[in-house]
């Protein structure tokens, strides 16, 4: 997406505010994992709208094709065979970029400008700025961001960020044909979602809830999750935040470590001015001593 | 000054390896710094660039961890540190106030040096193993997400570190008047030498 926006509520390696006059409306995706029946249309639909073509995979005794995310596969339908109460369950996610709140991969890139939040809520990379370093990967709670092999840039669902800054939803949300898929504002999400939770406790999914984890600051891609208590069946992390190593590294470190330097520097002209110079006087000239 | 008034402290072939070491820590200084923090991102534009600095960054790095590797094989036994050294990282007020006359005999190398040499080896050591962790597109594929978070941080400390270190062994090379010149024309004079390491001028005048 162009860079001229004038609604960038963050962006990488940049410790001024970006552009951030206009404010957007707080968009998200709701995926409604109980209306999903795997076909996945999603994935053709951001296949063709981003223009991209994976490379033929092998098949690994599973429907999951490819086997995970890709430079060139922004999102990946993931089947998963369960039994959470006893009988069999056929879980099947949609995976990809979760558009954090507190995004991880923003934090720990060291290129201005390769990724952006724009005040909609999607995190976008910009890969004409992006230094092909992989410290998004690092970042990513969720394990999302690839490093293409041809390129060395770093790709990523981008919310159809280019569609919705012209009014149009997502592919994925045009093409889904079960409405498990669904795009508006954050708060209308929301409610949506309530309303299908309610509906799937009346049939016996006691544990049904959103998974938008606050760790994360909440999330622009939420689920509906028939069993929001153990989202690891779904492959999910159950409290996702960003490492304490990479909220070390890429927060109090940086000041710190470049101030000490900068006084340890200073430090040293400031002895040389007070004790000045270690020379050798004239009186030790002397043979011997 | 007259011929006879020089001691030899450094090799032709020392001073070489030296410098080679010098000049590869400040371009991975700078580019490293580059990469940590965004106020310090314009120094990517002394190396072509974001992406070039990416590129460089560790082929620099293992072409100055074999040149230190190759100086620390052959100093590293005039760095064994012993209660001497102790005594005299004691007195450290003593040194940074030109009272060096109440230390005890300095060696070689005195406690300072031989510390900062160990901080090299352990720092040089670390940055090579967490650099090969965090080396993208190589190396980094290979391993485990954690295991890549630790590997950025440890980098980030020993290079810190390692800076520090070096910010004070230049300004000590600095302030201790004809030091540089040991590393440049490879002598230096017998009043330094009896001055700032009077056992060893003791050792390399006896028997002349």
């Amino acid at each position: 997406m162009a860079l001229q926006s004038l609604d960038i509520e963050r962006r990488s390696a940049t410790t001024t505010q970006p552009p951030d006059q206009r404010q957007a409306l707080k968009l998200a995706k709701l995926i409604d994992i109980s209306k999903c029946i795997g076909c996945k249309a999603c994935q053709s639909a951001c296949m063709e709208w981003n223009d991209l073509r994976d490379t033929v995979g092998v098949n690994t005794g599973t429907y999951d094709n490819p086997r995970d995310l890709t430079e060139n596969s922004w999102t990946v339908m993931k089947f998963f065979e369960v039994e959470p109460e006893g009988k069999l369950e056929w879980l099947i996610r949609k995976d990809g970029c979760m558009h954090c709140a507190d995004p991880g991969c923003l934090k720990a890139c060291p290129a201005p400008g390769a990724i952006v939040q724009y005040s909609n809520g999607i995190v976008d990379f910009h890969e004409e700025n992006c230094i092909g370093c992989g410290y998004c990967v690092a970042g990513c709670p969720f394990n999302v961001p690839r490093i293409s092999k041809k390129d060395s840039k770093a790709y990523k669902c981008t919310l159809c960020s280019d569609r919705v800054a012209v009014g149009l939803e997502p592919a994925c949300i045009k093409t889904c044909p079960t409405g498990a898929l669904v795009f508006g504002s954050k708060e209308d999400m929301i409610d949506h979602a309530s309303e299908r939770i309610a509906d799937l406790k009346e049939r016996g999914y006691q544990k049904a809830g959103l998974y938008d984890p606050p760790g994360v600051g909440g999330t622009h891609v939420m689920y509906v999750l028939q069993h929001a208590d153990q989202p690891e069946l779904y492959g999910l992390p159950k409290e996702p935040k960003i490492s304490p190593l990479v909220s070390f590294w890429k927060g109090a470190a940086k000041p710190v470590a470049l101030i000490a330097l900068g006084l340890a520097a200073l430090g040293t002209f400031f002895h040389y001015l007070k004790v000045g110079p270690n020379e050798v006087e004239e009186d030790e000239k002397k043979e011997g001593k | 000054m007259s011929e006879t008034d020089r001691i030899q402290r450094y090799e032709p072939s020392d001073r070489v390896n030296h410098w080679l070491v010098a000049i590869t820590f400040v371009l991975l200084a700078l580019s490293g710094l580059a990469l940590f923090h965004p106020s310090m991102f314009f120094l990517t534009n002394l190396f072509g660039g974001g992406p070039w600095t990416r590129i460089l960054h560790p082929f620099i790095g293992l072409v100055m961890f074999f040149a230190f590797l190759t100086f620390a094989l052959r100093f590293w036994r005039y760095n064994v540190i012993d209660e001497k050294d102790e005594q005299w990282l004691k007195q450290w007020q003593d040194i940074v106030n030109k009272r060096e006359d109440k230390v005890p005999e300095v060696g070689r190398y005195n406690a300072g040096q031989k510390v900062l040499f160990w901080v090299m080896v352990a720092c040089l050591a670390l940055l090579l193993l967490t650099g090969i962790v965090m080396w993208r597109p190589y190396f980094a594929p290979a391993f485990n997400i954690t295991v890549i978070r630790i590997a950025v941080v440890l980098h980030a400390i020993s290079a810190f570190v390692l800076i520090l270190g070096i910010i004070v062994h230049i300004y000590a090379a600095i302030w201790v008047k004809g030091s540089v010149r040991a590393m440049t024309r490879g002598y230096v004079t017998r009043n330094w030498a009896r001055k700032h390491h009077s056992a060893w001028y003791k050792e390399v005048t006896s028997g002349k």
